[in-house]
């Protein structure tokens, strides 16, 4: 065995992180590691790379009992790993980043050519010079999946790798790492989506709530079979019926945008139309100037031409994002802790970052109305937590995000936008919130959904657009659309003719 | 061994705990200062904690000093609550000293008594001014407001010496640098007879409420907060960071602006050299121990006029140097800062650890 796990525990302060988990991985093996978030498999893997200690049980590579004392030693067993949550520092650019964590034997420059290398081997697309503060979710993802491809692991972890690629790029990743297997290394690949356990891995070890639950060989199971492993049940299954489109109530027109930021995307005559009681959906790779767009929709960023973005045939381009929300749009930004909510406040006060209905005359705010609304809000959409005085990050992902969502369907919006609704969100909190857009919609609200997880645009979403260096792609109606076309579109290959049309 | 373990949450008891616990270590490492120094330790703590508080006469003393630092420090507490680091309160402190002491030098002989109102209205708005300075070119060309506001301290401390070594100095004065003794209307009226406490402590007690009802019960007062804890959030709720930073500056340099016109106009009567005491920068010790919440604020101003009044008693009754106020301000803030490490982590004796079996 090239990994054995024997009866691992660990205690956090409020929660039991591992309970007794074992596991075993053979040389040359893809094996999955299957749960929901906070079932614990970041906690185990962090203590297979040394980041965290466990309390009690034993870790044997290659038979020989060890003690990880920090990723360094994790390293130099030959385990890499390329965590969920980045650990770059955003002043450095990504290859000083990686050079940080190799030993000093190769130069920076030396280092870069290398990142060049590996990144031009395993098709990641990076560029080593650009400072880390500059860089997309995706970006940086890609940055860490070089970076633990460097050193020739004998083991790499991979948490939830899969999420910011095209379909076509995670295919050409699974026959990167199919090959890494074949050379010998070990995978350890950590995900929650039970198709591509099914199509890659060897072998599976499911968690859920901490403990193992299973152990299955995924290519004899079922998607519905890990489900039940996974969460105990299988996952609800949506309501969808037909949408009836109405008038139009987001206009975007010829909107050009130079980037703000020197590494930014500029957005490039984006043109395309959200009508009232439909889901439209923006897929695309992130970094191809999702953020950008979404900035200068929300009012975040008011440098948008004159006309370019109309709600209800009203300019609203130079718009502050206060008067878009008066006239009914909302936004649910992808960051949850420090821009949807600020993390060391209240839930109640939370509300009223986008809520005013608890302000009154001369800026004197009701504190009774606003914590009555946080209570609403956590009973209507089962956010669970403490109440209304918690602070917002004592939650977890998948609840605050509830309570954001929540926060803005419940302003009745004409047009709500969301970016990433269900990124990080374990499966039962993810159904419930596009159970709440779908619902929305069928009151004849428009919503702009933007998401990397092509399987969520294709379960809510009525038409689809793709988004690609800053330029969209024509719509099309999610019934018509392949996930091959919008795969090949999202890496901006689609007819040029057609593009110039109004979405 | 000892280990700091992270608490699931922040403790709030220790939150309120931490400065209590910072000044018993102060009190335990001043009492070794005595000693190493050969005084009786019991005689130098009785000399910076009951003196100050043992008479009548002695509390309104007390009040008198607590009263510009309770002021700057509301000021100061909300503008690092918005993230704006305004270290020079003490040159907006001297500027609205200058300003509020141009106006008290107006004043004639049938002048009303009601003439130290637009002296301290002057003292408020020469505070604003000069931290309006630091807002336009943070504003304008994004100047790091921690740098300009400390250096503006020294032009004002300049410009003060200029003014009383020069064109304001009081001609009957035997050329000593100073202005000459305002006229009893500018005085801020005293609250009883025979004590100098004047009415800038009711001043001072009243901004207490009102900064509460800002910063806790206002939605203005709502979004300064959120800028400082989160600027993404507040670009996205729409919240200028603008309005924020000119609000944080003009508000703390109003406050510490009327601290200054309330010297001049009340213990001072005159201009002089002296005026700057440190209270500006005292005030940044008093706002953190507080906790930056305006009742916090009360007590801390309290406890770091002590360590003056104490300080200037250290060196007639014990000849100790004055120096040793600021000593246990330093101490203070230092211990204070340790100790917050305790509202995030624990401390928690753990046996060897068993380990993961070798």
């Amino acid at each position: 065995m090239r990994l054995e796990l024997v009866d691992i525990s660990k205690q956090y302060p409020a929660v039991k992180a591992n309970d007794r988990v074992s596991l075993k991985v053979a040389p040359g093996q893809i094996h999955a590691v299957l749960g929901e978030n906070g079932a614990g498999k970041s906690t185990l893997m962090k203590i297979i790379y040394g980041a965290v200690r466990p309390d009690e049980g034993e870790i044997r590579w290659n038979g020989q009992p060890v003690q990880i004392a920090s990723p360094a030693a994790a390293r130099a067993l030959g385990i890499s790993m390329v965590y969920q949550h980045f650990s770059l520092f955003d002043t450095l650019t990504a290859a000083e980043n990686v050079w940080l964590g190799l030993d000093k034997a190769l130069s920076l420059a030396q280092v870069t050519k290398r990142i060049r290398e590996v990144a031009g081997t395993y098709g990641l697309e990076v560029d080593p010079l650009r400072p880390v503060h500059t860089l997309s979710v995706g970006e940086k993802q890609r940055i860490e999946i070089v970076r633990a491809l460097m050193t020739n692991p004998k083991l790499l972890i991979l948490d939830e790798p899969t999420s910011v690629l095209t379909p076509q790029a995670v295919q050409t990743l699974f026959v990167t790492l199919r090959k890494l297997a074949s050379e010998g290394c070990s995978i350890l690949y950590i995900s929650h989506k039970l198709d591509e356990i099914r199509a890659l891995c060897h072998h599976c070890t499911v968690l859920r709530g901490g403990k193992v639950t299973g152990e299955v060989d995924p290519t004899k199971e079922t998607n519905a079979s890990l489900s039940r492993l996974m969460i105990g049940a299988e996952p609800p299954q949506l309501q969808h019926r037909e949408a009836r489109a109405g008038a139009v109530v987001l206009e975007v027109r010829s909107l050009s945008l130079e980037k703000e930021d020197p590494f930014g995307t500029t957005l490039d005559a984006i043109s395309f139309d959200v009508r009232a009681g439909e889901v439209l959906g923006i897929a695309g790779v992130s970094g191809n100037g999702q953020q950008e767009l979404m900035r200068a929709l929300s009012g975040e960023d008011v440098r948008a031409p004159r006309g370019s973005i109309r709600l209800f045939e009203r300019d609203i381009a130079r718009d502050m994002p206060r008067r878009r929300r008066r006239d009914g749009l909302h936004f649910v930004p992808e960051e949850r802790l420090g821009r949807g909510a600020v993390p060391t406040l209240s839930l109640a006060q939370n509300t009223l970052l986008t809520r005013t209905r608890a302000v009154g005359r001369g800026g004197w705010l009701r504190i009774g109305d606003v914590a009555a609304l946080a209570e609403a809000l956590i009973r209507r959409f089962f956010v669970r937590a403490g109440g209304p005085g918690s602070a917002a990050k004592s939650l977890s992902g998948g609840n605050l995000q509830k309570f954001i969502v929540g926060r803005e369907i419940d302003a009745d919006p004409k047009l709500l936008i969301v970016s990433q609704p269900t990124w990080g969100v374990d499966v039962g909190a993810a159904a419930q919130i596009r159970g709440e857009l779908l619902a929305l919609r069928d009151n004849g609200c428009a919503v702009l959904v933007v998401s990397e997880e092509l399987d969520e645009l294709f379960e809510i979403c009525d038409r689809l657009i793709v988004i690609a260096q800053g330029r969209v792609s024509p719509s099309v109606r999610t019934a018509e659309a392949s996930i091959e076309r919008i795969g090949e579109w999202m890496s901006g290959l689609w007819q040029k003719g057609k593009a110039d049309a109004p979405a | 061994m000892l280990r700091l373990e992270q608490r699931p949450e922040p403790s709030k008891a220790m939150s309120i705990a931490s400065p209590l616990l910072a000044l018993a270590i102060t009190v335990v490492i001043g009492t070794i200062l005595f000693v190493l120094l050969g005084k009786d330790p019991l005689r130098g703590l009785a000399v910076f904690f009951v003196e100050p508080v043992r008479s009548v006469y002695a509390l309104t003393e007390l009040a008198m000093k607590a009263t510009p630092l309770l002021l700057i420090a509301l000021g100061l507490a909300v503008c690092f609550r918005s993230n704006v680091w305004n270290i020079g309160a003490e040159g907006q402190f001297i500027v609205g000293a200058i300003v509020a002491s141009g106006i008290a030098m107006l004043a004639a002989k049938d002048t009303g008594g009601w003439f130290w109102v637009p002296v301290l209205l002057g003292g408020v708005l020469g505070g604003m001014a000069w931290a309006a300075i630091v807002a336009l070119l943070r504003d304008r060309f994004n100047a790091n407001e921690i740098l300009v506001s400390l250096m503006l301290v020294y032009v004002a401390e300049q410009l003060l010496n200029y003014l009383v070594y020069g064109p304001w100095k009081d001609p009957q004065g035997y050329n000593f640098p100073q202005t000459i003794t305002f006229l009893k209307s500018t005085q801020v009226p005293r609250l009883f007879p025979g004590f100098r406490v004047n009415v800038g402590v009711i001043i001072a007690l009243l901004s207490v409420g009102v900064f509460w009802i800002l910063l806790f019960r206002t939605y203005a007062g709502f979004q300064l907060q959120v800028g400082g804890l989160a600027p993404a959030a507040a670009r996205y709720a729409g919240f200028s960071s603008r309005k924020a930073l000119w609000t944080a500056l003009l508000l703390s340099g109003g406050m510490a602006g009327l601290a200054g016109g309330l010297e001049v106009a009340g213990p001072l009567g005159q201009l002089t050299p002296h005026v700057p005491a440190g209270y500006g920068f005292a005030a940044i010790i008093v706002a953190f121990v507080g906790r930056l919440h305006p009742v916090g604020i009360v007590f801390s101003a309290i406890l770091m006029s002590m360590f003056y009044i104490g300080g200037e008693l250290a060196q007639s009754r014990l000849g100790l140097p004055k120096s040793l106020t600021g000593v246990f301000q330093g101490l203070l803030l230092f211990t204070l800062l340790a100790c917050d490490t305790l509202i995030a982590y624990r401390v928690r004796w753990k046996p060897a650890r068993r380990g993961v079996a070798a």
